[in-house]
């Protein structure tokens, strides 16, 4: 379905040249829960933003479905049928909640319907639907609410950039159970997930391991998972909430 | 009987959302005449004999009834000013619409320039709602200057939605405002300008009674080579509550002047002001962008969900 070829990113700065990307390929099937996973730094959220289009890669080359997607805009490759749930959401003022699940959906829903979408990831959707996606919300529910955006386009590839970021224990043990509805629903689609999250590694098909913009491991769950315990790129759940919930 | 042509009908669509003759009290102008009017038992409009204008008189009492004033100008070169008295009386509840809409397809500049004044009795509330609206291809310019003056009695509240999206090359709009202890004056200003469109709103609340209070808050979006001011300034002349704020988009090259103002002259005035001025945010176009929507349909959606 996607299908990097030796992708490159460069920057710029007074430094000199970065490489930040170097030379990466990867390919992923139908029907794939793919988490992305490594070191900070590393460049994980720069490729998934390669991917979506917001950010143009140095060199190589983007198939998605067979079709070569490297110069096409973010809203192309969107309509084409991928979705990236931002790692820090946007903020309005003025759109509502539901305003933006209908130009997610790209149809008129009713209310009603955009409610599932809501409900979906633990929202009160009668609480929220009216709300505007401004600086009045959270930042756990805004992250939610970005995430229901994305269901609500079910597109064939969703992008998620560390969707754990900003959620609360709560919500982060229904998140899991989101990604798996989802994978359950979408047979054709794929789920693209950067996290470090052990719990998140633990229902994928595929775990990838990105360190210095290179693909330093690929394989089936099975295989990666046991070599990532204790490290920074599988971190427990209890580390991460120590304290009652709160993220550290 | 209301004589009106296409061109008037499309105005009063934009300007009071009227699709038919409206219920309750009315009085259209339309090129300057009158067109239509309609009194109710408890709601009078009588014109006015020293000047152009018209009386609305609204009975002590009268609950749930309203009144429709549009303007609309279709002929160019037209230039009127015209006074409307608002005489709101004790304890009732109304909702007024008014608002101006121009046409002008020819060369010579069209304007309409109106003074507002509402005197709104002991504990009456009020919502008033104004749209301006400007359409026509000449190069005549679209000019309206409303002029607003506001003195709440006790207890009264008044909700003001003053809206001036597209089409009016120039406008000086100046509200003042003087509430008596306990009343509450809330203002909803949106306004766009494009083009080489000129645009100042001028605000003066007066809070002088205790427990009065006022809330005037401006959005707008400025594009192209507009420009536009808001001047708003809220006194406190007893224990009150004030609060003013602008919120400004700006695109193309246009420039936004915003000059909060406030003056406590009392120990226990409590008067806050908030002043924002920015451009659109590129990670808002490109999130819009990642749902499908092209960069123009992004920054349309943006600046109507700001202005909504």
């Amino acid at each position: 379905m996607l299908e990097l070829k030796n992708i490159s990113y460069d920057v710029s700065d007074e430094l000199g040249q970065k490489e930040i990307i170097r030379n990466l390929s990867l390919t992923i099937d139908e029907n794939k829960f793919v988490v992305i996973t490594g070191p900070n730094g590393g460049g994980k959220s720069t490729l998934a933003k390669l991917i979506a289009g917001i950010m143009q890669p140095t060199s190589g080359q983007i198939l998605f479905n067979g079709e070569d997607i490297t110069n096409k805009s973010i809203t192309e490759r969107a309509n084409m049928g991928i979705s990236f749930a931002f790692q820090q959401p946007v903020r309005f003022k003025g759109i509502q909640v539901l305003d933006l699940i209908r130009i997610a959906a790209k149809k008129n829903l009713s209310a009603a319907d955009a409610c599932k979408y809501l409900s979906e990831v633990g929202l009160c959707a009668k609480d929220y639907i009216n709300r505007e996606v401004n600086a009045s919300l959270s930042g756990g529910e805004l992250k939610r609410i970005e995430i229901a955006t994305v269901l609500a386009r079910g597109t064939q590839l969703s992008i998620f950039d560390e969707p754990e970021a900003g959620i609360d224990l709560w919500s982060f043990q229904n998140l899991i159970q989101v990604f798996e509805r989802m994978q359950a629903k979408n047979q054709d689609g794929s789920i693209l997930i950067i996290s470090h999250q052990e719990r998140i590694l633990n229902i994928a098909d595929e775990i990838v391991v990105i360190a210095d913009g290179e693909i330093v491991n690929h394989g089936p769950k099975d295989e990666i998972l046991p070599t990532l315990l204790g490290t920074s790129s599988a971190v427990n759940v209890c580390n991460k909430f120590p304290q009652g919930g709160v993220q550290q | 009987m209301i004589k009106i042509d296409e061109i008037q009908k499309r105005l009063l669509r934009e300007v009071a959302d009227l699709h038919s003759v409206p219920e309750g009290a009315y009085n259209i102008r339309a090129n300057s005449g009158m067109a239509g009017r309609n009194t109710t038992a408890n709601i009078d409009i009588i014109s006015k004999e020293d000047v152009s204008g018209i009386d609305i008189k609204i009975k002590p009492g009268t609950k749930n009834e309203s009144v429709h004033i549009p303007v609309v100008l279709s002929k160019s070169g037209l230039k009127e000013m015209v006074y409307n008295d608002f005489y709101i009386g004790e304890d009732s509840d109304v909702v007024i619409v008014a608002g101006c809409g121009i046409d002008n397809c020819g060369s010579q500049d069209s304007e309409h320039d109106g003074i507002h004044r509402f005197y709104v009795g002991k504990h009456a509330k009020v919502k008033y709602i104004e749209k301006h609206y400007g359409s026509g291809n000449g190069k005549g310019k679209r000019i309206l200057n409303p002029g607003t003056e506001v003195y709440m009695e006790e207890g009264s509240s008044m909700e003001m939605e003053m809206v001036q999206i597209k089409g009016v090359d120039s406008t000086i709009r100046t509200t003042t405002a003087e509430l008596d202890a306990g009343a509450s004056l809330v203002v909803r200003e949106r306004l766009m300008t494009h083009g080489d469109q000129y645009a100042e709103s001028i605000y003066e609340v007066k809070l002088n009674g205790e427990g009065a209070s006022a809330d005037v808050v401006s959005r707008s979006v400025a594009k192209d080579n507009s420009y536009q001011k808001f001047d708003s300034k809220i006194t406190g002349n007893a224990p009150c509550n004030g609060h003013t704020e602008c919120d400004a988009i700006i695109m193309g090259d246009a420039k936004i002047l915003a000059v909060p103002q406030l003056e406590a002259n009392d120990l226990d005035a409590a008067l806050i002001h908030e002043a924002a001025i920015g451009k659109i945010a590129g990670e808002q176009i490109m999130k819009l962008m990642t749902l499908g929507l092209t960069e123009e349909e992004a920054e349309e959606q943006i600046i109507s969900g700001f202005l909504k």
